[in-house]
């Protein structure tokens, strides 16, 4: 970075000269700017993370995470263990439903191009664009209504808030596998489909998992269209999905609005919970990606 | 007649997706070393390929025949690489390009649209220019790729494939006890031959390399010299090359294209055996080329 700033093709000046010092002085400074810029993006991070982990390991314990909240939200005790277990169920379905469509379209896009292929891609930027209480209100009009409240829809909304995220990371890294692998698979007369299968994919497998935990970290996170499609269930552990489920995020939300002290501890430590199921799931995930690819290319 | 741009990937389009013609079995060894020592003869035909409508090089007619080295030689940007590209349908996998004319692989037009393009990549092999090693792969992986993904003998460890084909590429000693390995682990020179080695585990009659040696060094590039001549045996060979020494070295033929500018296409000049070429050319400007007098 620094060498940036001292190489700029200014007039050249000789060694020593006031052209070294002013450049050497605008090197201090922009390393200055950019180190504060860096401190200050990591600072806000660190401390919302901080807040949340030492608030939430007041309450976080077994306890929690093996029960259900109590009848009365004002009461100490009990735990989001439907909330976790909703979470793994709409989150994993939803997954389930976006990953193939997405990583899908995406090769469809990069590799097939055409003007379908564009559409796609501008459908896609909307869709990133859309805010996911919108996405919400569209599954419930459309499914609630007939279907009622369940653990389906609330993995349909979600699925539509990952699949634009999924076919943009996958497409940004489909982008840069590079044309001469896929010219030295289809010059060893592989047919196109196989190429894209079995060399363009498996050199894009890191990123394209990268992508992918970022959109489950997305949907873990989404409450408002949850809210009007799998509605929660703050009483007992729900597996089926065809009925209304908690999920974490309803949980911190329902318990967080309670004027109640116990309940916000629950809701503190429900947050904790999720930022680590999410860190759990991104270093699973980067762990599985590594070892298909063979030789672990990213 | 002319050809529209085929899309590189069009797998929508079925004839592109049709396996290629296969012999239900694995053909004996001898037929197959008798298939190996007879490659078609390749002519070509008032080709001219463009790009965007533009011609990069135009009215080419030659013969490319069995067993023989044929070098291209030439200026940068005169069409040498088009051209090397246009003999194995590659050319039409850049977006916008189109051929006219013919390119006549044991009299049958690689571009009638009867033709599968899957069939004649199989048939008419290419090393690129930079090393291009699959990097998930091992080397064995890397080796048997174009075997395994085309299912021309279905899955199998093919470990006499793997060594002949490693051992004719001039890599076999160097990586035997490393199979597993990551391909994308050896030297520039080391994946160079990697990718000769893939390419000749398909088994093709002619194999087109575009400047095979120019990123490597010295030695590798020595080696590789060695090996063509080696796999002339077996193979015809097409090679690309901007150095006049090699050509010289490795070729039987040599194919001179010059262009006169950049904006027109480049053209062939002169085509002939190597040492006439280089020692008694008929043309002034290929005497200028390889007496070193511009280019
Ligand atoms: N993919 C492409 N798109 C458009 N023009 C190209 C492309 N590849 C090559 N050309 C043009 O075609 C001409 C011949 O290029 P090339 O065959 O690469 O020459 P050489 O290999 O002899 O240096 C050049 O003028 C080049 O600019
Ligand atoms: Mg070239």
């Amino acid at each position: 970075m620094a060498t940036h700033f001292a190489s700029r093709p200014e007039a050249e000046p000789r060694p020593g000269g006031p052209g070294l010092r002013r450049r050497m002085a605008t090197d201090m400074v922009g390393t200055g700017v950019l180190w504060l810029a860096t401190a200050l993006t990591v600072g806000v991070l660190l401390w919302v993370l901080g807040y949340a982990a030492v608030q939430g390991f007041r309450y976080l314990g077994p306890e929690f995470l093996t029960s259900t909240p109590p009848g009365d939200p004002s009461r100490a005790g009990g735990g989001f263990l439907n909330g976790i277990i909703g979470s793994l169920i709409v989150v994993g379905l939803a997954t389930v439903v976006a990953v193939p469509l997405g990583v899908g379209a995406a090769v469809y896009v990069v590799e097939y191009g055409g003007r379908l292929a564009r559409a796609v891609d501008f459908l896609t930027d909307l869709l990133i664009g859309i805010p996911a209480i919108v996405t919400g209100a569209f599954v419930y009009a459309l499914w609630v209504t007939r279907f009622g409240f369940s653990g389906y829809a609330g993995a349909i909304s979600l699925a539509l808030v990952m699949l634009p995220l999924i076919v943009r990371a996958t497409a940004e890294i489909l982008c840069l596998v590079p044309r001469d692998l896929r010219e030295a698979g289809l010059a060893l007369g592989v047919t196109p489909a196989r190429t894209i299968v079995s060399v363009v994919l498996p050199t894009a497998m890191g990123g394209i998992t990268t992508g992918i935990m970022l959109a489950v970290a997305r949907a873990m996170g989404e409450t408002a269209p949850l809210l009007l499609t799998a509605l929660g269930n703050d009483l007992f552990v729900e597996t089926h999905p065809d009925h209304r489920m908690s999920t974490l995020s309803l949980q911190i939300f329902s318990n967080a609005i309670t004027g109640f002290e116990a309940a916000q501890a629950r809701a503190w430590a429900g947050a904790l919970t999720l930022v680590i199921l999410v860190l759990l799931c991104t270093a699973v995930a980067r762990f599985v990606a590594r070892r298909s690819s063979v030789t672990g290319a990213r | 007649m002319t050809y529209g741009n085929r899309n590189p990937l069009d797998s929508l389009d079925p004839t592109a997706m049709k396996e290629p013609k296969m012999p239900p079995t694995a053909p004996p060894v001898d037929q197959q070393a008798a298939a190996r020592f007879a490659p078609a003869r390749l002519d070509v035909v008032d080709l001219t390929a463009s790009y965007r409508g533009l011609p990069a090089v135009a009215d080419v007619s030659l013969t490319i025949e069995p067993h023989r080295v044929t070098a291209l030689i030439g200026p940068s940007g005169c069409g040498k690489s088009t051209l090397l590209r246009c003999l194995n349908g590659m050319h039409l996998m850049a977006p916008h390009a189109t051929v006219t004319g013919q390119v006549l692989l044991g009299g049958t037009d690689i571009y009638d649209p009867r033709v599968n393009p899957i069939e004649i990549r199989r048939r008419v092999g290419m090393v690129f220019q930079r090393p291009t090693p699959f990097p998930t792969m091992s080397i064995r992986d890397n080796v048997l790729a174009g075997v395994h993904l085309g299912r021309r003998r279905g899955r199998g460890t093919h470990d006499d494939l793997v060594e002949q084909a490693l051992m004719r590429a001039g890599l076999w000693k160097e990586v035997r006890n490393r199979l597993k390995a990551p391909g994308g682990g050896l030297s520039g020179g080391q994946q160079q031959r990697l990718c000769i080695a893939r390419a000749l585990a398909v088994e093709p009659e002619i194999l087109l390399m575009d400047e095979p040696c120019s990123a490597l060094d010295p030695i590798s590039t020595l080696v590789i010299e060695d090996l063509i001549k080696e796999i002339r045996e077996t193979c015809t060979v097409v090679i690309v090359t901007h150095n006049m020494q090699q050509a010289a070295r490795v070729s039987d033929t040599t194919v001179f294209l010059n262009v006169e500018y950049a904006g027109v296409p480049g053209r062939l000049i002169e085509a002939g055996p190597t040492e006439q070429i280089f020692n008694a050319p008929q043309q002034r400007a290929t005497e200028d080329y390889t007496s070193g007098r511009f280019g």
